[in-house]
């Protein structure tokens, strides 16, 4: 048996598990990272727009702070997400950005005086002060109350991707590429490393570690249609479900983008609509304001998506090969205005559909596009069920995202997790208790169990097609489980998943190679990505109400009286099983420092929960009380987070109106 | 205006395979035929092979949008991102052949990470900086929005190894660093957060493995996916450290 004994084990080499990474390096441990490619290709780098870090450099951005930021993003999660986790990430991430600018990230920067914007289709002339000239740039965003997305150009993730990748690498981090996690090594208590397998020469490794981190995105290849990398199958996600001790939670709540390029799926950015772009159907017919006479195209984006594809169910979609879609038209808005301010845009279509969008109609469909789901985590970023196993970034549900997130806090939350989880892990191998013999015994055991499932995958002579069964799956997902979901369809795609479950048990393949063998690879995860889709469609067919991005036509309300609670999925320890067990986690008002309301968009109605009222009360009572206090003392007072955070991070953050009193 | 219901056209694609981890596997030409479809990609292509006719194709994609840079490949003889090249573009008959230079793992996968890793350290492609800990609580240096611009021009490079493939320098010395490899040095000197003088970044191209080793042929200029200015980068770089190796 090959073995590896380190401290800390990250699996995932994108931005959140790079950066955990550094962290743990730094201070003093032996870190591996493991990959399924090379790290500078993960998906971080697909991120375009930007982070949201409220620095308020800008015009637009003036008076930003960790509060509104705070409020948004809680908003944005519909209130499932974990206040006290949301302070936390609010906080960090202008530590984040400017860290990343001080390793050498390019972010654009702050020109001084007039410049000409483009707002609500209206040109308009914006002032920028001449003392903000040569900070950090931010843009407008969706659901957000100011202008806070820091970003690169329209590369913003690569940039991030390859400086932190840099860092790695300057550290001598050492990352083990085209090597994948089969299973999490644990004792049903504590978790002790994974067994790795060598996506090449096709050996297996027991890598032992004192702690095991998960970092490896989301899982939009469960869909047919997403934005997400061929690599973001899921497999993190799975590694801790298949332990049958650590949770899932919230794997209903996926997000859609209403403008994927079709049938690719590439994203096209919500600008074009923002900018005057129409959606219309087969008929070339605008059929938006038919739907949404107030907003149109510029509704919310999970409203625009559930339009786009209750059209499509009626039969208006444009008929392909491929199947039904519809067109993002933006013809309208000119050429030069294409080839000034939607530049990414053009070359995409130019690229991968080979039109000029100046001219031509862009084939579109809403496509899955963030897991907003994960492992489930504590505040440090550790599983309360499975010891020494932690998750950070999109894999996780730490839960900073509830039931939606906002755009630009994803790739936000890699960094910011990758700082806090990683002290956090830091400080768990610093920890004496932690210092436990290498359990050989029981890594001999997982590495032979998963070396039997190899041999006996490559062995039997079996009837179904992995690439097939993945098909299938996809095209269930996204029939059921997609953006409109009600208690039939989900039954079925229940029962169309359970079946899939159980005839991957008869995959045969045809190429018998022990070492680099695509068909093998998809062939032992399809059975990992069918228990995740099974998570997803079953915590969505139990959770009947609408909240976020998971809507139920046949519970259109959101409901707080009821499901005011994170949904936690565990897979049974029966090799028969093939449905997850759902167990429920309640949020509790009484500490949040925002109780639940109206989003400020969307539907308005909602079921309260019974002590929402009381708490609304209480929080108004200390805000009059307490009106002549900071910002900072306030906060506090309504719920106190300081002390759940490395002690590194929780310095005041400068800005130009608020100047910091006492260097830290 | 856009109803396209021309009759398919039948493509061939011949790929060169060989799988280095079977002592029996011989390298040969293997050829595919499929029906074209609209706004097919080489990525498409090479899915519908192998998932309906040779499951054991090996070739490497990720974002499948051209911002990766995993999928570089040779087609009909020249290096690009198998990602974004369209079928409609090229003739009926195309080859397929993996990136040479790179240590091949199986058809069209090749090793381009492990290579850049090696680059990476070895050119000390990250910043220098001048201070040891920024404090992250204080507001970020001030950059001039032009030379943000300037370098990020430069960081778009995506480490897809084209320029190499098609480097003639490359083909004769194993330890060439590649336009690659000076288009990270010239970012980093561009980069005012970066403490390193021309002395020192003479110590890591100053010879025939670095900036005097290239023969100005040029290809990765032509070839680069990002479009980045490698021809003017590579002539700067070589006129400063030249002044440097004479004085």
């Amino acid at each position: 048996m090959k073995t590896l004994v380190t401290d800390a084990l990250i699996i995932g080499g994108g931005l959140a598990g790079l950066r955990a990474a550094i962290g743990i390096r730094r201070r003093g441990h032996e870190v591996l990272v493991l990959s399924l490619v090379p790290p500078k290709r993960s998906h971080s780098a697909a991120a375009q727009g930007g982070m949201q870090a409220s620095l308020a450099n800008v015009r637009k951005g003036e008076g930003d702070t960790e509060d509104v930021h705070f409020e948004d993003t809680v908003r944005g999660s519909d209130w499932g997400a974990d206040q006290i986790v949301a302070r936390m990430f609010v906080q960090t991430a202008p530590k984040a950005v400017r860290e990343l600018a001080a390793w050498g990230t390019p972010w654009s920067r702050v020109r001084g005086g007039d410049r000409e914007v483009i707002i609500n289709g209206q040109p308009q002339s914006i002032n920028e002060r001449m003392e903000a000239e040569g900070l950090i740039a931010q843009r407008d965003f969706g659901g957000t109350k100011k202008w806070r997305t820091c970003y690169v150009s329209d590369g913003t993730g690569h940039a991030m991707l390859f400086t932190v990748s840099d860092q790695a690498i300057a550290l001598g981090v050492r990352v083990w590429e085209r090597s994948e996690a089969l299973c999490l090594i644990h004792d049903g208590e504590r978790c002790h490393g994974a067994i790795v397998r060598d996506l090449v020469s096709g050996e297996l490794t027991a890598c032992l570690a004192r702690a095991t981190a998960i970092a490896t995105g989301g899982a939009g290849r469960l869909y047919r249609v997403t934005t997400n990398a061929v690599i973001c199958e899921g497999m993190g996600h799975a590694l801790a479900l298949e332990t049958g001790v650590a949770a899932l939670g919230n794997m209903e709540a996926v997000q859609f983008h209403p403008t994927g390029i079709f049938p690719a799926g590439i994203l096209v950015t919500e600008g074009c609509r923002g900018d005057g772009g129409l959606l219309r159907d087969a008929e070339g017919h605008r059929f938006m304001p038919d739907y949404e006479p107030e907003k149109r195209e510029l509704a919310s984006r999970d409203v625009v998506s559930r339009r786009m594809e209750e059209h499509i169910r009626k039969g208006q979609g444009v008929a392909s090969r491929f199947g039904p879609h519809l067109w993002l038209d933006i013809t309208l808005l000119g050429r030069p205005h294409i080839e000034r301010n939607l530049r990414e845009v053009k070359e995409i279509c130019e690229s991968f559909l080979g039109i000029d969008p100046a001219e031509h109609w862009i084939p579109v469909r809403p496509a899955q596009h963030y897991t907003m789901g994960g492992v489930r985590t504590n505040h440090t970023g550790e599983s309360p069920f499975l010891k020494g196993l932690f998750a950070a970034g999109e894999a996780a549900c730490w839960d900073l995202h509830g039931f939606n997130r906002l755009g630009g806090n994803s790739v936000a939350e890699t960094v910011v997790a990758g700082m806090i989880v990683g002290e956090f892990i830091a400080d768990f191998c610093a920890r004496p208790e932690n210092d436990i013999p290498a359990p050989l015994p029981l890594a001999r055991e997982f590495l032979r169990r998963e070396e039997e499932n190899l041999c006996a995958l490559l062995r039997r002579p079996g009837s179904e097609n992995a690439f097939r069964l993945i098909a299938e799956m996809q095209e269930t997902m996204t029939q059921f489980v997609g953006i409109f979901r009600e208690a039939e369809g989900l039954e079925q795609g229940v029962t169309q998943l359970q079946r899939l479950l159980q005839r991957s048990e008869a995959i045969g393949i045809s190429a018998k190679t022990w070492g680099s063998n695509p068909e093998l690879v998809a062939a032992y995860r399809v059975r990992r990505m069918l228990k995740l889709a099974l998570t997803i469609a079953y915590g969505a067919y139990q959770r009947t109400e609408s909240r976020g991005a998971h809507f139920r036509e046949d519970f259109p309300q959101r409901n707080d009286r009821d499901w005011l609670k994170r949904t936690l999925a565990f897979w049974p320890d029966d090799a028969a099983a093939t449905l997850p067990h759902l167990a429920y986690e309640p949020l509790d008002v009484k500490t949040m420092e925002l109780p639940p309301g109206w989003r400020g968009y969307g539907a308005r109605d909602f079921i309260p929960h019974p002590e929402t009222g009381a708490r609304q009360f209480q929080v108004d009572a200390l805000r009059a009380k307490m009106r002549d206090r900071d910002r900072f003392a306030v906060q506090a007072a309504l719920m106190p987070y300081a002390e759940y955070l490395p002690a590194t991070l929780r310095g005041k953050n400068e800005r130009l109106d608020e100047p910091l009193e006492n260097p830290a | 205006m856009n109803a396209k219901t021309n009759a398919r056209r039948r493509i061939t694609l011949t790929i060169l395979r060989h799988n280095p981890q079977d002592a029996n596997s011989k390298p040969r030409l293997q050829r595919y035929a499929l029906e074209e479809a609209e706004g097919m990609t080489l990525f498409i292509a090479l899915n519908e092979i192998r998932e309906h006719q040779d499951a054991s194709l090996q070739f490497d994609f990720v974002c499948r949008a051209g911002i990766c840079g995993s999928c570089a490949m040779m087609v009909n003889g020249r290096p690009r991102l198998a990602c974004r090249t369209l079928t409609r573009d090229l003739p009926a008959e195309t080859t397929l052949a993996p990136l040479p230079f790179f240590a091949l793992i199986g058809d069209l996968s090749v090793d381009t990470g492990k290579w850049m890793r090696g680059m990476s350290e070895r050119l000390e492609t990250w910043l220098h900086a001048r201070e040891r800990e920024a404090d992250l609580s204080r507001i970020e240096e001030r950059m001039s929005p032009d030379l943000a611009e300037a370098i990020y021009a430069l960081d778009r490079c995506v480490e897809c190894g084209c320029c190499v493939a098609a480097c003639g320098t490359a083909q004769m010395r194993q330890d060439f660093v590649g336009a690659v490899g000076f288009g990270k040095i010239a970012r980093f000197r561009l980069d005012p957060r970066d403490r390193r003088d021309d002395a020192a970044f003479y110590e890591l191209i100053g010879d025939d493995s670095g900036v005097f080793g290239c023969m100005s042929l040029l290809a990765c200029h032509d070839v680069c996916p990002k479009s980045l200015p490698l021809e003017t980068q590579i002539a700067f770089l070589r006129r400063k450290m030249a002044f440097l190796s004479a004085a």
